[in-house]
């Protein structure tokens, strides 16, 4: 209360929100923010990434991983379009981040003046909002506003521009109360009884969750539907972690790496309960040929969801915890039997599509983790095979302990995101990655050295780009244009050894699950605390198995390698 | 195909324009026209869209425009309970041999004549979209030397006004 700087009602704000950790990097137009944080640090930590865009990765780790709104901030020009990754990636995924950037001041505005950009303009299209703060008396309303448009519905990025002279100007600020937290959205008695009249009226019910299942809280209320209506489940990549991996029903991810039998349970579904999915191209296949058998029950915060994807829905506009509340009592009771025996079926075909050879298979390498890793130990991955075969092999127990890029598919997420991942729950993070994708974002070693962030790298170094790869083999007759990295003789340990993290190269499994544990160990001690890589040597021809083609329809999956094989005609 | 009249009140606030365009390019939505406006209070400015296209994309259109935080309340018209009108200025050569048939075709749609000049003429005039089409598809027979039309603007009949009103 009282008259004080622009730049310090921004922090005035943060601590009012609750933000007790921040991503920046400093530069010519956020100066005096920084400066205000630096008297503040007993209230915020600052953690200064060695590239903005891992510091809106790691903001956006740190929203995933707790459901909080990240925070990220970066100077004019440069330092703010090394955000716009990260911004996009937080948008296709719905993660609550506000991005803070300075500008010029205004009366240097549209001038072209050193390190202007129009960050507003730029970010349009990725961010749910975005605003340029001219009149810093408005400064602490569009704060406000910002935080509380972050968080709400469907989450996602607002971005808050503030040119120098706002961050200088004296203002009176009003009194620091967080943002509301609005009551859930809830749909309509009439949505109720349609989506309950078509989940009564079913014979093969699916219930298919994603990333909204998350972002409400909705675990326990999925499990307890869908064995009340006798369904099986299965999720999106999003909706991993949601519900633990074993619950007895689930089946895992759907879509073109999906399990077999989600995959196929959902195709043959007769009434697809989705709940805060949203039917991506990679979840669905060919659309026209998606759930050919019947109804659709599409249950969104997102009204624009509906007409998107799929026709001839019964469309329920609801936060998906309250729509689980609120038709409970609608629903009747049912146990299916045929069709739950088929979905037996289905799970002991799987079973024998499974590789169950010995070594540092993609498949081993997953159970070393699940045999080390302490169920709140969050998983982080980048973006290729190794993600697929984490969101395929990987268990969990707890929900949000799966953090990854799923509508963006950034290369580059991990490292940054890991390190947020760690900051938020104060405890150590796993992350998994490929060499690909590491060889974007390892200079965030730095980053953890120097903070002592507790992350656990394991590197599946196959030495190509192994998605891409086995799209060539498939798909372009093994031609393999500029995806083979491994002449590049980059030596990871080296690089990792260098920028402080501690680095170690295993040749079996047993190998790998003793630095697994040697590498958590280590975080459990202050003094030991800190990035530890693990690099383990994978085969270039391993495939994500199943996969769909591109354009096919679910029923058209190819189910392991034996049946790459045979439809490569070798 | 089926052609939406729909009106928006939004904030007035700078570069509110550009993010419902913004959308709608990026969502490749095909607008027909669109008018923005000063309202009855200087917190709001009322856009004007007309969009053709099927009942689906349309609904689609409406989910999205109603996600941006400026957009204050929207309506879609019914063309039988509302008044849609646009204005257009049409500047003709003024030759000796066509003029008395342009001054005919001029009169008989209730143009007005607001500028003439040796060479040329300027007419006005305001009605409904068919009308104006009507009035330069006629005019095509002569010389048309510029066009310039504002675009649809719509008020509902009867009291009832746009302000607080959130359809849909």
């Amino acid at each position: 209360m009282g008259a004080t700087t622009g730049a310090q009602v921004i922090v005035d704000t943060l601590v009012a929100e609750g933000i007790d950790t921040v991503f920046g990097y400093p530069g010519g137009t956020v100066i005096d923010l920084f400066d205000a944080l630096y008297d503040a640090t007993d209230k915020i930590r600052v953690i200064e990434p060695t590239h903005e865009q891992h510091g809106c990765h790691a903001a956006d780790g740190y929203a995933r991983a707790t459901g909080k709104t990240g925070v990220v901030i970066a100077t004019s020009g440069p330092g703010a379009t090394n955000l716009v990754t990260g911004i996009a990636t937080a948008y296709l995924d719905s993660v609550p981040l506000v991005a803070i950037t300075g500008n010029v001041s205004n009366k240097m505005i549209g001038t072209d003046a050193f390190q202007e950009l129009d960050i507003t303009g730029v970010t349009l299209p990725i961010t749910k909002h975005n605003y340029f703060v001219r009149d810093a008396s408005r400064l602490q309303e569009v704060l406000r506003e910002a935080f509380e448009l972050a968080n709400t519905g469907r989450r996602g990025p607002v971005l808050v521009d503030v040119p120098a002279d706002v961050q200088k100007a004296v203002v009176e600020e009003g009194p620091l109360t967080p943002a509301p937290i609005p009551s859930p959205l809830r749909a309509p008695e009439a949505e109720l009884m349609a989506a309950a009249e078509a989940i009564n009226r079913a014979r093969r019910p699916f219930v298919y969750f994603g990333g909204g299942a998350l972002a409400s809280g909705a675990s326990q209320e999925i499990v307890d539907l869908a064995s009340k209506i006798g369904a099986p489940m299965g999720c999106s990549l999003m909706g991993i972690s949601a519900i633990p991996t074993d619950t007895p029903g689930f089946l895992g991810m759907e879509g073109m790496h999906g399990h077999y039998a989600s995959t196929k349970a959902m195709y043959e579904s007769d009434c697809l309960i989705a709940l805060g999915a949203r039917f991506n191209d990679r979840s669905t296949g060919d659309r026209t040929k998606y759930a050919p058998n019947g109804k659709v029950v599409h249950v969104d915060v997102d009204s624009s969801e509906f007409s998107k994807s799929l026709e001839d829905l019964v469309e329920v506009r609801s936060d998906v915890r309250t729509f689980l509340r609120d038709v409970e009592q609608y629903v009747e009771p049912n146990t299916h039997e045929d069709w739950q025996r088929h979905v037996r079926e289905l799970r002991a075909q799987e079973r024998g599509y499974a590789d169950y050879r010995e070594g540092l298979t993609p498949k081993n390498v997953m159970e070393a983790i699940n045999a080390v890793r302490p169920q709140d130990v969050p998983v982080v991955t980048d973006v290729g095979q190794h993600q697929m075969w984490a969101a395929q092999f990987l268990r969990f127990t707890k929900p949000r302990t799966f953090v990854t890029s799923g509508g963006l598919g950034t290369m580059g997420f991990g490292m940054g995101a890991a390190n947020g991942v760690a900051l938020a729950t104060g405890g150590p993070s796993i992350l998994v990655t490929g060499d690909g994708s590491f060889e974007m974002d390892m200079a965030e070693m730095v980053t953890a050295a120097d903070n002592q962030i507790p992350v656990v790298i394991v590197l599946l170094n196959n030495g190509v780009l192994g998605m891409v790869r086995q799209m060539q083999s498939l798909f372009k007759r093994q031609r393999y244009a500029m995806t083979t990295l491994r002449h590049r003789g980059l030596d990871f340990c080296k690089v990792a050894e260098g920028m402080g993290a501690q680095a170690t190269r295993v040749s079996t499994p047993e190998e790998l699950t003793q630095a697994l544990e040697d590498a958590l160990l280590a975080q459990r001690d202050e003094k030991t605390a800190g990035p530890r890589l693990i690099e383990v040597p994978i085969g270039e021809d391993e495939f994500v198995t199943p996969v769909l083609q591109i354009g096919a329809s679910m029923d058209e999956l190819i189910v392991n390698m034996d049946d790459v094989r045979s439809r490569m005609g070798r | 195909m089926t052609s939406y009249n729909i009106a928006i009140m939004v904030r007035n606030e700078y570069g509110v324009l550009n993010r419902v365009t913004s959308m709608f390019r990026r969502r490749q939505f095909n607008i027909t026209s669109l008018t923005v406006s000063e309202t009855e209070t200087e917190q709001l400015s009322r856009i004007t869209v007309q969009y053709e296209g099927e009942e689906r994309s349309k609904r689609q259109l409406v989910a999205q425009l109603a996600k941006l935080p400026d957009v204050i309340s929207w309506k879609e018209f019914d063309p039988e309970d509302s008044i849609s009108c646009e204005l257009l200025l049409i500047k003709m050569a003024n030759n000796e041999a066509t003029r008395s048939q342009v001054l005919d075709a001029a009169e008989a749609f209730r143009a007005k004549i607001v500028d003439y000049t040796r060479d040329s003429i300027v007419f006005r005039i305001a009605g409904g979209s068919r009308r104006i089409d009507n009035f330069i598809d006629l005019m095509r027979d002569f010389e048309i030397l510029e066009v310039c039309r504002t675009g649809v603007v719509s008020l509902e009949r009867g009291p009832s006004v746009m302000r607080n009103v959130a359809s849909v």
